[in-house]
């Protein structure tokens, strides 16, 4: 028997279910990193709830040793605010992907940031649909070849962190699945953010789209293609740490490492962070990854209850016979 | 002035049994306000009343159309009612949009009340009328009385500091005051309502309670009736504490009553609806009850958000119409899997489609039962009044907790808007179904998927240490709940989950039947149409004929006992505001009984002279 107390292993947070991603598969770093993480929370199991839609990642509950909820698909994030504002004590964590959250549950993806539920989201996104065998998803790249687009897709793809962005979300991070130090300390800066935080995470099908993400996240070009957004640290990258972004009018420009100007998470404004977001559009500039934005806003499972509080407060607890017997009334004899 | 003749005050009181009024006029003129306000009064004076708000899905459809206008009729009563009347005494009506709209349903002979300030050439063509009804003699087979209500309410409020505007938007105040005088009613419960409503707009107030009087003083000083009426307090109704209510309202306090009985939290997620819309309105209003309400994006996320919500140990419950249902329907599915209470309200009206949002239907009935993929069976309430949707709700919320089980609670635009007086159940009457939830492991391990008698699985509230576990859409394995393909325990677990559901009829009541209890025809009802049913049955019990009437509060599973009484009964008459559904259903679960279906589906009730109509027909044919 476990005390409550004890701290928490990795191992502790491993259900005794078997895990069934195909071999190779982004998802089980993922679940080494998320398991890893919450073991250091001090946060006891049983406060730990997992929620999920539809698709690959949307397994993700049935592995954690805590309580959880596959629910139905695209709907997690109003599963996870319900859950959430009846018991905001519990450490509401959501598992979704790029068809999950950004398709068919776009309107919740986009509620549940505005609305800032203390839930921390985390979007597996590999830019096709994988439970269903490869067809193009919503942040698939123009032209992609699969089953339902043959003469290539003519959508144009969606950016999950402009999207978080422009719905208000309070923490907007990305980060790789091979990168398993810069994933931990997203998930961890995620976890300790009050309110809801979405962190994009690029993550490998190995079956139906390997290597989407190669040209930025390979281990080789890493360092040369991707820049960490790191609050209050200029914005170096390069293998060198020898290439810096400085804002030059309305868009950032590379200039010498020394140059760079400090990158803000918590500006007043999600201007700079879309700035940020947006940066693949121009070419030769490198892929942010990190925390893009983390502002404090108030916590919405936090105001539905202290609504209640107060409406007590002032009324008292209405009883049954308050309820009842309300209204103009009279009596018959 | 006064004293060159008689007061009208002096006439002679013309006592009624019971007396049907409709308002209407434009979207605009608060006949609702007005309706509710008369209703209201009447309720204090201690009559029986019921109520048929009437108006268009548009808000403010153009001023003076046919589209526009809204009706609000009261029925009140000394003696027992059951419906607001098919057939109006008196008609209000503020312009000829309203009069040419209601006419057709005006008693013969009786009273038109008509505005003639909105009866020139320009309003009668808003109207689309070729002549004037009050100069044309269409009206012949009525008593017309004509009032400027504009130019009366004009003079009452000279030197008032509102806009002309202003000053005849208190016309309907006036209308009020005149029907006040007309039936003998006092003025002081309006005069507070407006005190109160108007607290902090002294013009409005003064203006609308000045009105009022000036209606009620016309009734006097003007020779506009030959008389006065009066309706006695109804002395048959049971000894009591009553209230009137308002079928939406009645069951949001049935929710927070049911709750509260179960010992838990109510947690509403909706997203407003017409018909539906009051409910999460009413219970945004009991927050100091511990009601959380979550109005979500859409109809989806209502209903997950609830579902979400039991998971964490609260009763989830989510309201709202037909298209609503529609989109619920996957997530009902997942919540008959989860095996979670749930209380979905389903307040019906006329489809397919976005079809007559204002107006009533029973059309959801197999939508209800039925409408969800692969085998989801839920239990299936109905409410069939005002009044009683407070019990249906919290016995929705009995079957919720005790069976782990979404349950669907059936309404209907006729009850929702209606209303009637409801004598109020004393609270330590009220049974209490308190939920004991899982804390720790049973002895041999915590299984999720266990099952107790009633083949309810356990409740945990997650936060709860030793009992983790997971849930989902996925095939459960009976007992420990994980994911399962096997062909075998599939078939177990939909068997178990149909099992428990039609295990609900243990803990039901069989109906029982009101008149013989055997004879020439059973007219058998579920939802709204229980008071016309009554009515109708109470008409041709008085003629003599061995008719009975039965309903169903409980819709599905259907309660034990019923093939006894329906074999007493040469045939069953439904009437039903669908084309036969309850009938379809009924004729598959009791192949041998006559049943006869009687449909009608025009987004209104059905009226009691109708049904007697149908009775009487066939009980001849029978012969």
């Amino acid at each position: 028997m476990t005390l409550d107390n004890a701290p928490l292993t990795k191992k502790d947070l491993k259900s005794d279910q078997e895990v069934r991603w195909c071999p190779g598969c982004g998802d089980y770093a993922i679940l080494n990193s998320v398991q890893g993480i919450l073991a250091g929370l001090g946060i006891p199991r049983h406060q730990m709830l997992f929620v999920s839609g539809i698709g690959c990642s949307s397994r993700f509950p049935y592995y954690m040793n805590t309580y959880g909820l596959h629910s139905i698909h695209g709907r997690a994030p109003a599963f996870a605010t319900g859950i959430k504002t009846a018991n905001p004590e519990l450490s509401v964590w959501m598992v979704t992907g790029d068809g999950d959250g950004l398709s068919i549950g776009g309107n919740h993806f986009a509620h549940i940031l505005r609305r800032n539920v203390d839930v921390k989201i985390l979007l597996f996104n590999n830019e096709v649909y994988g439970l269903t065998k490869g067809q193009f998803s919503p942040t698939s790249p123009q032209g992609m070849k699969t089953k339902t687009s043959p003469m290539g897709s003519i959508e144009r793809p969606m950016n999950p962190v402009s999207f978080a962005l422009g719905c208000g979300a309070s923490f907007v991070a990305r980060t790789i699945d091979t990168h398993q130090k810069h994933m931990e300390q997203t998930l961890l800066a995620a976890a300790h953010h009050k309110g809801a935080a979405l962190v994009e995470i690029y993550q490998n099908c190995v079956i139906f789209n390997d290597g989407a993400f190669e040209p930025v996240a390979e281990k080789s070009v890493r360092d040369d293609k991707t820049i960490d957004l790191r609050p209050g640290e200029p914005l170096v990258f390069g293998k060198a740490h020898d290439k810096g972004l400085k804002m030059a009018g309305w868009e950032p420009a590379i200039v010498e490492a020394a140059q760079a100007d400090t990158w803000k998470a918590d500006h007043a404004s999600p201007g700079p962070a879309f700035a940020m977001a947006q940066m693949q559009s121009l070419p030769g500039m490198p892929r942010p990854i990190g925390i893009f934005r983390s502002v404090e806003a108030p916590l919405f499972d936090h105001g539905m209850n202290e609504q209640v509080q107060r409406a007590v407060a002032k009324k008292g607890k209405g009883t049954l016979k308050d309820l009842i017997y309300s209204g103009e009334m009279w009596t018959v004899r | 002035m006064s004293t060159t003749r008689a007061s009208n005050a002096e006439l002679p009181l013309q006592q009624y049994e019971n007396v049907v009024i409709r308002f209407a006029g434009d979207s605009g003129d608060g006949m609702q306000i007005t309706g509710n306000q008369f209703t209201h009064t009447a309720a204090v004076l201690g009559n029986d009343l019921a109520t048929f708000p009437d108006f268009p899905a548009e808000i403010r459809a153009p001023a003076g159309t046919k589209p526009g206008v809204s009706g609000f009729q009261v029925r009140f009563s000394s003696s027992d009612i059951h419906t607001p009347g098919d057939q109006p005494d008196v008609l209000v009506a503020m312009n000829p949009a309203a009069l040419a709209i209601n006419i057709k349903d005006l008693k013969p002979g009786g009273i038109v009340i008509a505005n003639t300030g909105q009866f020139a050439e320009r309003d009668l063509a808003k109207a689309g009328l070729a002549s004037n009804p009050l100069t044309d003699g269409s009206l012949k087979a009525f008593r017309v009385i004509e009032v400027d209500i504009n130019q009366r309410v004009k003079e009452a409020l000279e030197g008032s500091p509102l806009s002309p505007k202003e000053v005849q938007r208190c016309k309907n105040f006036y209308t009020l005051g005149l029907m006040y005088w007309l039936y003998n009613r006092p003025l002081e419960n309006t005069l507070k309502w407006l005190g109160e409503k108007f607290a902090s707009k002294p013009d409005l107030r003064d203006a609308n309670q000045k009105a009022l009087q000036a209606g009620f003083n016309a009734g006097d000083i003007h020779e506009l009736f030959q008389g006065r009426y009066d309706v006695k307090p109804c002395t048959s109704m049971p000894p009591g504490t009553y209230r009137n209510i308002m079928g939406n309202e009645a069951l949001a306090m049935g929710l927070v009553a049911g709750t509260e009985l179960a010992g838990l939290t109510l947690y509403c997620g909706s997203y407003p609806i017409t018909p539906a819309s009051g409910i999460l309105e009413q219970l945004a209003s009991y927050k100091n009850y511990g009601v959380l309400t979550f109005q979500a994006e859409d109809e989806i996320a209502a209903i997950c958000a609830a579902i979400g919500a039991s998971y964490a140990g609260h009763l989830g419950m989510t309201s709202t119409s037909g298209p609503g249902m529609a989109l619920k329907s996957e997530a009902m599915g997942l919540a008959v899997s989860l095996e979670l209470p749930l209380v979905i309200v389903d307040v019906q009206r006329g489809g397919p489609s976005t079809g007559l949002p204002t107006k009533t239907e029973q059309a959801d009935l197999l939508q209800a039962i039925f409408g969800r993929n692969s085998e989801a069976p839920i239990p299936v309430l109905a409410c069939s009044m005002p009044a009683d949707a407070f019990e249906t709700a919290i016995e929705a919320c009995r079957i919720a907790v005790q069976y782990m089980t979404p349950v669907i609670l059936l309404s209907d635009g006729y009850i929702a808007n209606g209303s009637e007086p409801w004598r109020l159940p004393k609270v330590e009457e009220l049974q209490r179904f308190p939920v004991q939830f899982l804390t720790k492991a049973p002895e041999g391990g915590f299984l999720p998927y266990a099952r107790d008698a009633k083949r309810a699985r356990p409740w945990v509230k997650p936060g709860t240490p030793g009992l983790e576990h997971r849930i989902g859409g996925i095939e459960k394995s009976h007992l420990t709940g994980n994911i399962n393909y096997d062909p075998l325990n599939h078939e177990f677990m939909v068997r178990m989950r149909n099992d428990k559901v039609m295990g609900v009829r243990d803990s039901i009541p069989t109906p029982k039947p009101m008149g013989p209890d055997s004879g020439d025809l059973l007219v058998l009802g579920w939802g709204s149409t229980a008071g016309s049913i009554a009515s109708a049955v109470e008409v041709v019990q008085a003629k003599g004929k061995k008719v009975a009437a039965m309903h169903l509060p409980h819709v599905w599973p259907l309660p034990k006992g019923l093939d006894t009484i329906f074999a007493r009964y040469k045939a069953v008459l439904l009437p039903e505001m669908n084309l036969g559904q309850m009938a379809r259903i009924l004729r598959s679960e009791y192949p041998g009984v006559n049943f006869v279906s009687y449909p009608k589906v025009q987004g209104q009730p059905f009226f009691t002279a109708e049904l007697v109509t149908k009775i009487e027909e066939l009980l001849q044919t029978k012969r």
